[in-house]
């Protein structure tokens, strides 16, 4: 299939719209009106420029067929011309005009300051978001979700591949919602280009950015700042639904709350935290320290046979997977994950690639919490 | 002074020294021309294997053959050898060969200072290179090493990174210094500013440039040191700072240096242009204030590449206002090189096809820019390939393609032997379609919502990536032809004569080919 395109191609690069029918060539048109507008406004400019390039190319390439020597050609000598000067300053000038224009009323629109329905707080992390919803309980983080031997190329890769998470952001349609968009560790950048919302989320600082989504969809995107190591591997997926379906959503976060504190109250097994660790391994530590545990050399530490794993380093290894360590890559996992998410990650550690270190319970790192 | 007169009268030659001391000590223009542009030929293939790397990896989807923070590495020493180490001294080593000639100067103003400025690359490249083997690896977090991370989460060879950027810049001052003393002092009688070259007058603008920016990216790696090193806050929120500061400060340096890898080849081009259509350069004296104007406006609208970090709307509407505007002086180059070619008498010698080539790529990369320039809409591209896109169509079609132009065109004069003109026609047309397989998919693909400077990516981008890393080895492999050519030019060859080409004007070529080892001993006269 790809070398069938290949060949096609190569047959001839810019013949005729068929050819790009299947390749995606140019900006999606989007799902908002200010994507609509910054889609009308990109092809305006497009079309400017390649008029003014038929033009001045088409000329170029006159001189070049017709004042060829080998044409028996013969130079003239002006190389000065006033009028000529001052207009070719003018004329560029008037269309610039003409194209800031439409440029500034759109950028009028998108910056509109006024009250959103809904806030959400998003930010970055190396390499996560993490969503929450102002004024309602609901807070969570939203990781890859495309296998590691996809990306790895031992599995046949999925549909949107690298393009999904675990958990989107879901929002309502047809209301104004607005992004406040900040970043705990490095400059990530949020981006949706159907919404046409990119914005970056500086440590430190919030920035803002809002959305009315007219059609119910999924919308995807990507980070859009370098971030470091895993800057490629970090989507964004908005869920756009309904209002009803987005309120019978709200009602399930309250039960999925209720069942997480349910479990972290009851009585928990080694054997089923380490299998239930070895899923939240995947997805928030392998990344680093690698599917072997022996890490990085130089970047990131191993975790195979080192003095931490012995069982009087439980608490320490504890304390460091629930508070980070600061200076380094390390993250305080302790509001990313729930308590049994930890408990049970950190007794797989413990106990994975041959270490032998014990095991802590989900109410051992409520207590951690609380010191 | 009387041994200088006691030489001169005995006739003493003035010639080079023998052996590795010719080139350790040399005060020469020409010795230290020919070796800031070798070290940016060898800098340019190391930069260019780094490149092939990153579009061997993007080949397909999926992890292959690095691993992403080796990828990391490989786009952020690709970025700053190529514009640091390749495009930067391919310049200042044509200007150390061509501009005493063209203004009629025996040589340099300041000689000694010449060696100095060249000698400290090899060991700012040597440090920065080593950084590689280091633990930990490399720099990593992109050409434009955005705080935070490229200060708390960098890895621990950053210092070195910081120390080699510094030792760049004085280089460059220190370059940009002997180009202004030179021009201004040592330029032959009756020579007035209105009737220097065009390719002296953008190295006089570019060198002013310099002077003016380069003490500012100095200042941001300070200030990343001190933050890594000395717990000063400057880009940490936590202490009172703002990682948006570095942007300001970066680009405020960035965004000249970007005229600064351009302005000499608008010079270049303005050379061969009417050299190869037999007539005069037309409106000389709008070229010079074009590139004036490009200059000063280079300095108002750093943040155009920064409109996503939250600006607000008084601030986006300036920059973009100001932005916008740099399309009119750089219209006017181009149209004033078209009206050039009009009604010429034209032949197309390898160094004009890469100059035409130049007019028509640049121009394209000049529409993405204005594009680009419009702020709502650079919230789709930015950060995406289509900048990717942009960017090399000004920097490889245009610098690269003209600093490969001035290098056939005088090519003859510094070694007194015509090049292989078919093999170089055939470099060309190599080059020219290679760089648009490579490079024109990418505006595609960015349009598409590819993001920059990632190492795997979804499959909707797969079939152009293919296309723009075949592009590359192409490209990539068809500069071995521009090296063999010049190693065979170098050795010998049909001999130059000393105007070499029929529509060639200045004072260079009214020397000798190759030229004398002091350019001018006696100044010559200019009407």
């Amino acid at each position: 299939m790809r070398c069938n395109r290949l060949a096609l191609l190569l047959s001839g690069f810019v013949i005729s719209p068929a050819v790009f029918a299947e390749w995606e060539v140019n900006l999606v048109r989007g799902v908002t009106e200010i994507s609509h507008a910054i889609f009308d406004l990109h092809m305006i400019i497009f079309y400017v420029c390649v008029a003014i390039a038929v033009v001045v190319f088409g000329v170029m390439l006159w001189a070049i067929v017709y004042h060829r020597k080998s044409r028996g050609a013969k130079a003239q000598h002006f190389h000065e011309h006033i009028w000529v000067e001052i207009l070719w300053t003018i004329v560029p000038f008037g269309i610039l005009v003409a194209m800031a224009v439409p440029a500034t009323q759109t950028l009028i629109k998108m910056y509109d300051k006024s009250e959103a329905d809904i806030n959400i707080q998003v930010t970055g992390y190396q390499w996560k978001w993490r969503y929450q919803y102002l004024g309602q309980d609901i807070d969570f983080f939203s990781n890859l979700s495309t296998p590691q031997d996809q990306i790895n190329n031992e599995a046949v890769k999925g549909e949107n591949y690298l393009l999904e998470v675990d958990r989107p952001v879901v929002i309502p349609v047809g209301k104004k919602v607005r992004f406040l968009i900040t970043a705990n560790d490095v400059i990530h950048s949020w981006w949706v280009p159907a919404l046409a919302v990119k914005q970056d989320a500086i440590p430190g600082f919030i920035n803002e950015a809002w959305t009315i989504v007219d059609e119910p969809g999924i919308y995807r995107g990507q980070c859009a700042e370098l971030c470091g190591r895993d800057h490629g591997f970090m989507p964004v997926v908005v869920d756009a639904r309904s209002e009803a379906d987005y309120q019978l959503w709200l009602a399930s976060q309250t039960q999925a709350q209720e069942a997480a504190q349910a479990a972290a109250e009851q009585t928990w097994t080694m054997e089923a935290l380490i299998s239930k660790g070895e899923e939240v391994y995947k997805t928030s530590c392998l990344a680093c320290h690698q599917a072997n545990g022996q890490g990085i050399p130089g970047a990131f530490p191993g975790l195979v046979n080192t003095p931490l794993m012995a069982s009087d380093g439980l608490m320490e290894h504890a304390r460091i997977v629930v508070h980070g360590r600061t200076g380094t890559a390390m993250q305080a996992f302790g509001e990313q994950l729930s308590d049994v998410d930890l408990a049970a990650v950190i007794t797989y550690e413990r106990n994975a690639w041959g270490n032998d270190g014990g095991m802590i319970t989900p109410q051992q790192i409520k207590q951690l919490k609380e010191e | 002074m009387s041994t200088l007169e006691q030489t001169a009268s005995t006739g003493h030659h003035h010639g080079p020294a023998k052996g590795i001391t010719r080139w350790l000590y040399t005060t020469n223009h020409k010795d230290i021309g020919t070796m800031y542009l070798i070290f940016s030929l060898v800098m340019f293939m190391v930069g260019g294997c780094m490149a092939l790397t990153i579009r061997a990896e993007l080949f397909q989807p999926g992890l292959q053959l690095i691993q992403p923070d080796f990828f990391n590495q490989m786009t952020t020493m690709h970025g700053l050898i190529m514009v640091f180490g390749a495009v930067m001294p391919a310049f200042v080593g044509l200007a150390n060969w061509m501009v005493p000639m063209m203004v009629g100067a025996p040589d340099m103003a300041l000689p000694r200072m010449n060696n100095w400025s060249f000698w400290i690359l090899p060991f700012a490249f040597s440090m920065m290179l080593m950084t590689l083997f280091m633990d930990g690896g490399g720099p990593n977090f992109g050409w434009t090493f955005y705080a935070p991370l490229s200060t708390t989460y960098a890895p621990p060879s950053v210092t070195f990174f910081i120390f080699a950027v510094h030792m760049m810049g004085i280089s460059s001052i220190m370059g940009a210094i002997n180009i202004i003393a030179t021009i201004f002092n040592l330029r032959a009688p009756g020579m007035t500013f209105m009737k220097m070259p065009l390719f002296v007058w953008t190295w006089l603008i570019t060198a002013f440039l310099l002077i003016a920016v380069m003490p500012v990216l100095a200042g941001v790696v300070t200030m990343m040191l001190m933050d890594i090193h000395f717990g000063t806050s400057f880009f940490n929120a936590a202490g009172g700072g703002d990682p948006v500061l570095f942007q300001h400060v970066f680009w405020f340096f960035g965004h000249p240096e970007v005229y600064i890898m351009i302005l000499p080849a608008f010079g270049i081009v303005s050379e061969i242009i009417p050299t190869f259509a037999r007539k005069k350069l037309f409106g000389y004296t709008s070229m010079v204030y074009a590139t004036s104007s490009i200059a000063i406006l280079s300095f108002i609208v750093w943040a155009h590449h920064m409109f996503t970090v939250g600006m607000p709307l008084i601030g986006e509407l300036f920059f973009m206002f100001t932005t916008m505007l740099i399309a009119v002086p750089t219209g006017v180059k181009v149209f004033n090189w078209i009206a050039t070619m009009f009604r010429g008498s034209m032949t197309f010698e390898t160094p004009m096809l890469f100059a035409v080539a130049f007019v028509v790529l640049f121009t394209i990369g000049g529409f993405s820019g204005l594009m680009l320039a419009i702020a709502p809409v650079d919230f789709q591209y930015h950060d995406t390939y289509f900048v990717v896109a942009h960017f090399h169509y000004v920097l490889v079609p245009g610098a690269i393609f003209s600093i490969m132009a001035a290098t056939y065109y005088w090519l003859p004069k510094w070694t007194g032997n015509m090049y292989n003109e078919s093999m170089g026609k055939l470099h060309f047309w190599l080059s020219f379609i290679g760089v648009n397989i490579t490079f024109f998919p990418m505006h595609f693909i960015g349009l598409a919502g590819m993001p920059r400077r990632i190492p795997d990516y979804a499959l909707q981008f797969a079939d152009f990536n293919m296309v723009a890393s075949v592009g590359a080895f192409l490209f990539g492999f068809s500069q071995l032809l521009f090296i063999y050519n010049i190693v065979c030019c170098a050795r010998g060859g049909k001999k130059a004569t000393d105007r070499v080409w029929e529509g060639s004007h200045g004072l260079e070529w009214t020397l000798t080919s190759p030229p004398p080892y002091h350019s001018f001993s006696q100044p010559p006269k200019v009407d």
